[in-house]
């Protein structure tokens, strides 16, 4: 209960920071805005010379871009901006503050940022959503939606560990706030299934850098092209590396010094 | 021209030792310059596998070949331009590069030089890698060559003028980020990044030929490949021209009107 009261301080917290500079949601709604028709224009493109790619219709594709919308907004909105933070912290010393507090301090430190005009990435997302579910509406069924937020937890659980892992590095080196950038910029593969890829490219995106679970999986799911072998793998991994992740955390904090020393 | 020589020789060599301090930033960057065309290649060659092969003209091999030559002209062309006169302006870094005596477009310059001699290191052995891989249809003609490097050194130069002038707007503009957002897309789209140009519906090809992006990528990837014919390659060349004279006459501009606005924001 603690861990939701906290929570929503962080949120509330950020978001009267946020309310001080609202040119920034307009400038937001414009740089959402152009990610939607870049995205649509792609689709537009595409689906003018085929009727599927790789086995998926365009209403199909449009779930995949809502859950690409709608895990890009996740991250951007308090885990990306939480661990650039910890970097920072761990850099200037001033993890120190949250190690004294008497709270787990990988909860504080993953949800200390919230950033919140990334909401508009979050509600485009399930907006796109929405239509692709009409489109399709006369094939979805109970068990599809069921698996489809099992998938998307699961994939939220993947990201949010390999993100974790990626920001623990910086307890061993200064030089990595970058770092966090290898996953944005590996995560622009995710609007299009990663099935049309190379064989390479797919392992990759399966097993390196999990986009494949954080977003086709759970589209997958959804539309019915996944079978529960897809979900229970995701749910496996998440398990897997949320534990992982955990442990490197520890062991990361282990060799945090602090300012004062 | 003595002195100017001297200038970028000393310029080559602060930014060879500014550059190896950040490497993982460099191979970040790298990362989606060959990770972007991989992507559209793999999109566009499972639309030609779904329609026997071959689509709007393109084969397997000819996608591969366009996407191949799309990531070295995006790789000898793209700069930093926007995203550091942000800073430049908002964090006043621009006033220690004023107190030299000579253009600060010449540090930039000689910095887009040596960035991409440094970073051919990584890319040579990408693009040798996706040639294997995707083994790519590519028969130039001496000719073809020869036009092709010189719309590429005309592309070069007219990219790095358009973003650097684009970049001044900082003088009057806070949040870059909107702006760069505006031109990543059009550039994404209206240079041929995501799809061969002949592929867009006719309208937006016409636009295509009256915009700058054509020129700046899309138009020496399209000369190597045999998609121009002479003439269409001398009117090209010759818009690539037009262009270079009409960016640099409004860098001009920009840049004193931009220049008295900066003093003022200084003091």
């Amino acid at each position: 209960m603690t861990y939701v009261r906290l929570l929503r301080l962080f949120a509330r917290l950020s978001a009267l920071n946020d309310l001080a500079y609202r040119t920034h949601f307009v400038v937001q709604v414009f740089e959402s805005l152009l990610g939607l028709i870049a995205a649509l224009g792609g689709l537009a493109l595409v689906y003018a010379r085929t009727a599927t790619l790789g086995g998926w219709r365009p209403a199909e594709l449009l779930a995949v871009l809502g859950v690409f919308f709608l895990v890009s907004g996740t991250i951007n909105l308090v885990i990306q901006p939480s661990m650039q933070r910890l970097m920072e912290d761990v850099w200037l010393g001033t993890l120190d503050f949250i190690l004294t507090t008497p709270e787990d301090a990988q909860f504080l430190v993953s949800v200390q940022e919230v950033q919140l005009w990334k909401l508009v990435d979050v509600a485009l997302g399930l907006a796109l959503l929405g239509v692709a579910m009409l489109r399709l509406g006369a094939h979805l069924g109970f068990g599809q939606a069921v698996a489809f937020i099992i998938g998307l937890l699961a994939g939220g659980a993947i990201v949010y560990s390999f993100l974790l892992v990626l920001a623990t590095c910086s307890f061993w080196t200064v030089r990595a706030p970058n770092i966090l950038a290898i996953f944005q910029s590996m995560y622009e593969a995710g609007r299009w299934p990663i099935s049309i890829y190379p064989p390479w490219l797919r392992a990759t995106l399966t097993f390196v850098v999990p986009i494949g679970f954080a977003v086709t999986v759970p589209a997958g799911a959804l539309v019915g092209h996944q079978g529960w072998q897809g979900i229970v793998g995701a749910v496996a991994l998440a398990g897997a590396l949320l534990v992982a992740s955990r442990w490197f955390w520890t062991m990361g904090l282990r060799h945090y010094v602090g300012a004062s020393a | 021209m003595k002195m100017l020589l001297d200038v970028y020789r000393a310029q080559f060599k602060a930014v060879l030792e500014e550059q190896f301090q950040y490497r993982v930033l460099m191979a970040i960057g790298l990362l989606w310059l060959v990770l972007q065309p991989v992507i559209y290649l793999a999109v566009w060659s499972a639309v030609a596998r779904a329609h026997g092969g071959s689509v709007g003209g393109y084969t397997l091999a000819q996608f591969a070949a366009y996407f191949l030559a799309i990531m070295l002209a995006n790789h000898l062309t793209f700069t930093w331009a926007l995203v550091y006169w942000e800073g430049r302006v908002r964090r006043g870094l621009l006033s220690p590069l004023l107190l030299l005596p000579i253009h600060p477009i010449h540090h930039d310059i000689a910095a887009t030089l040596m960035y991409k001699l440094m970073t051919l290191v990584v890319i040579l052995p990408a693009a040798a890698g996706l040639v294997v891989a995707f083994r790519p249809a590519l028969h130039p003609t001496p000719w073809m060559v020869v036009a092709f490097l010189s719309a590429l050194l005309l592309a070069t130069a007219l990219r790095f003028l358009v973003e650097w002038t684009l970049g001044l707007l900082a003088f009057w503009v806070t949040r870059m980020s909107a702006v760069r957002q505006l031109y990543a897309v059009a550039l994404l789209f209206l240079s041929g990044q995501v799809a061969p140009l002949s592929l867009f519906p006719l309208p937006v090809q016409t636009a295509t030929v009256l915009l700058p992006f054509r020129w700046m990528v899309a138009f020496p990837v399209d000369v190597l490949l045999g998609h121009e014919t002479a003439g269409q390659t001398l009117i090209g060349l010759a818009a690539q021209g037009t262009w270079l004279v009409l960016t640099l006459a409004l860098l001009a501009i920009a840049w004193r009107a931009g220049l008295r606005r900066y003093a003022a924001v200084g003091l």
